[in-house]
């Protein structure tokens, strides 16, 4: 390959979980999309637009709006050998399948003396900014990140939404990957063909000194502007993408905290039983005595989302508040 | 074609009859023996869901089935799981929590599993598994194989709404499933007449634009006829089928139950018509003499001394593989 100037190639979000969903039904015929609206309408977030085209729909099936179905039949599907992408619209209409995916799908390899797995991939949407309102927007991953079994993640950029849902695909665990509606226009560095992106490891997005913040999803682009914002009082932040929700990569966090000795947590969903708590409590747990402040979390009130989108930008906390927080955070 | 010759047809049938006998007394023998453990504080867990009095649903189901297809079970599954080909060894392993027992001591009654003879698991959410069944049976239409998936559940699972979207999706896929409604009469202390106001599964088939039958449950060769054809139905590609089978349990719910909230003439009635006495005066009337039940009892009896003995000597589970076998696929990030 002669070297050319032209400069990398971008794609957005939503491009670049198309792209994965191609290459990995592509590579294995086994890979199959289920859910509602997936084939001719191409997916309520236009994920899936182009692969009932492509790959006809014994591979692309469009189901009744049954959402245990969906998570079930994909389950059913991969103990027996397909690796089926099932779409649940909304992080919301999870609560419709929840047996499926905590009862069932997170128990059968072990339950069952480890002779049946459950390759499958349960997509989702999650998150606020269209004013979907309170049956559309809720963050809900930390009820997932309290059932062994699952895999849960939940990228912020394009290269990991593709790197994630390659290796999500090809893990013969069940995985729960969770978008974000704001992020699906975002763009990012094109990764490339072969990429993939390992489940259960952070990333450090923003190296720092004074302060580790911990975030996920589209938190981590406010978290990043905040530390921007940071930047000229002489604050140095640092940010870590968690990327995997279950299992936490706890070793990035804890060892950023040693460093930095204050700590963050910044997270879109309500903050009582949030993530947060539970990063905060496992960093107050091992580094007590190191740190020279309190862990903090910094969240969406415990409130029902109004379908304003005034009251909603109102709630979750934008880079100004995060900013703030971490003031407070490094002069105490 | 002519006629089959009746004497080579009834000694075709017989031979069918003795072989669907051998497999409803294994069992309830089987039952009876697992309670008895039960009662000597033998078995990993407290609960224990046996389906005395229903044998012939399991029996005549199974048989229908080939070797490559698959069955999806419930709570009350040693039945299914024997019928199905499962190792005696196995069942009572698992009930006393040792390694060789069919989910290595990790499920106890509820959790019953062999993948190598398309077992894909009991399931101890009332209808949870009615889904995943319906996923085996797509992915294997989708393959453009030749199998069939028979799953059973209870009366009770119908009052989820998994049947509904299970039922439904199945129907318009025309999978080829056979849902074997195993119906006991009760939901747990719900009779069938409180928990439904159309009682016959051939009708609430029609609404889901598929053939459904109500059959009698008891009639091992009932059941095994009207199996059949459901299978057949679904191996040529034309769809699912409502499998009503009426039974009863002849004991509580489970061991705790003393099922107060049953009329005794219903049980007495019932207990009439025990699968296992049935089979055997159709097998008394075509000459089978004394000598080969006894036959069979010795070799049921010795079947489960076996496997209690196996069991026994198996290991206890490990609860070191509790942490280390969450998951199928360990992961490169866990540092």
């Amino acid at each position: 390959m002669t070297k050319t100037l032209t400069p990398p190639r971008t794609v957005t979000y939503r491009e670049a979980l198309r792209e994965a969903l191609f290459e990995e039904m592509e590579a294995d015929d086994r890979v199959i999309v289920m859910g509602e609206d997936v084939g001719k309408y191409g997916g309520a977030y236009a994920v899936s637009k182009g692969l009932l085209e492509r790959f006809g729909d014994r591979r692309v099936i469009d189901t009744p709006m049954s959402e245990a179905l969906i998570v079930g039949a994909a389950l059913g599907a991969a103990a027996v050998g397909a690796r089926p992408v099932a779409e649940i619209m909304y992080m919301d209409f999870v609560t419709l399948a929840m047996d499926q995916l905590v009862n069932q799908a997170a128990k059968l390899h072990f339950m069952f003396g480890g002779q049946l797995s459950a390759p499958m991939v349960v997509r989702v949407q999650q998150g606020v900014g269209r004013g979907a309102g309170s049956q559309h927007s809720q963050s809900l991953e930390a009820w997932f990140a309290h059932v062994p079994g699952l895999k849960v993640v939940a990228p912020s950029t394009p290269a990991d939404a593709k790197g994630l849902l390659k290796s999500s695909i090809r893990d013969d665990d069940p995985v729960l990957f969770i978008e974000h509606k704001g992020l699906y226009a975002r763009k990012g560095t094109d990764p490339g063909r072969e990429h993939t992106v390992p489940i259960g490891v952070a990333e450090v997005k923003r190296s720092g000194v004074d302060v580790t913040v911990v975030a996920w999803s589209n938190m981590v682009h406010t978290a990043l502007a905040a530390a921007e914002l940071l930047a000229g009082d002489g604050t140095d932040v640092e940010v870590i993408d968690l990327r995997t929700i279950a299992p936490l990569d706890m070793q990035t966090v804890l060892a950023s905290c040693r460093r930095t000795g204050r700590l963050l947590v910044a997270h879109e969903a309500c903050v009582t039983g949030g993530l947060g708590a539970e990063i905060v409590a496992q960093v107050a747990e091992q580094l007590h005595g190191q740190l020279h402040a309190p862990a903090r979390r910094i969240a969406t009130p415990d409130v029902v989302l109004p379908a304003n989108t005034t009251l909603e930008r109102a709630l979750v906390p934008d880079a100004d508040a995060i900013a703030s927080a971490i003031r407070d955070l490094v002069r105490s | 074609m002519s006629a089959p010759d009746p004497t080579t047809a009834a000694a075709a049938e017989t031979e069918t009859l003795s072989r669907l006998y051998r497999g409803l007394l294994r069992i309830r023998r089987a039952e009876e023996g697992i309670l008895e453990l039960l009662l000597k504080n033998k078995l990993s867990s407290t609960m224990c869901h046996v389906s005395i009095g229903q044998e012939a649903v399991a029996v005549g189901v199974c048989d229908a089935l080939q070797p490559d297809d698959y069955v999806t079970s419930t709570h009350r599954g040693h039945g299914h799981f024997l019928a199905r080909g499962g190792a005696m060894s196995a069942l009572m392993a698992e009930l006393m929590g040792r390694e060789a027992g069919a989910c290595r001591g990790r499920g106890s009654s509820m959790h019953l599993v062999d993948a190598s003879i398309g077992h894909l698991g009991s399931n101890a959410i009332v209808g949870g598994h009615i889904p995943i069944a319906t996923g085996a049976a797509l992915w294997t239409a989708l393959r453009g194989e030749q199998r069939v998936v028979a799953a059973f559940f209870g009366d009770g699972a119908t009052s989820e709404g998994i049947f509904h979207e299970s039922v439904n999706f199945a129907a318009v896929q025309r999978l080829p499933i056979v849902f074997v409604v195993e119906n006991n009469h009760w939901a747990m202390s719900l009779p069938w007449a409180k928990a439904t106001a159309q009682p016959s599964i051939e009708v609430k088939a029609e609404g889901y634009g598929i053939v459904g039958v109500d059959v009698d449950g008891q009639d091992v060769l009932a059941v095994r006829a009207a199996a059949r054809e459901a299978v057949g139905r679904a191996r040529r590609g034309e769809g699912p089928t409502l499998l009503g089978l009426s039974t009863y349990r002849f004991l509580g719910h489970s061991r705790a139950d003393p099922s107060s909230y049953r009329d005794k003439a219903e049980e007495e009635q019932w207990r009439l018509r025990d699968p296992v006495v049935l089979t055997r005066n159709l097998l008394l009337a075509r000459g089978l003499s004394e000598g080969w039940f006894d036959e069979v009892d010795r070799d049921v009896a010795a079947e489960i001394a076996t496997a209690v003995e196996v069991a026994e000597n198996s290991p206890p589970a490990s609860l070191n593989e509790v942490f280390s076998d969450i998951y199928a696929t360990p992961l490169e990030g866990t540092r």
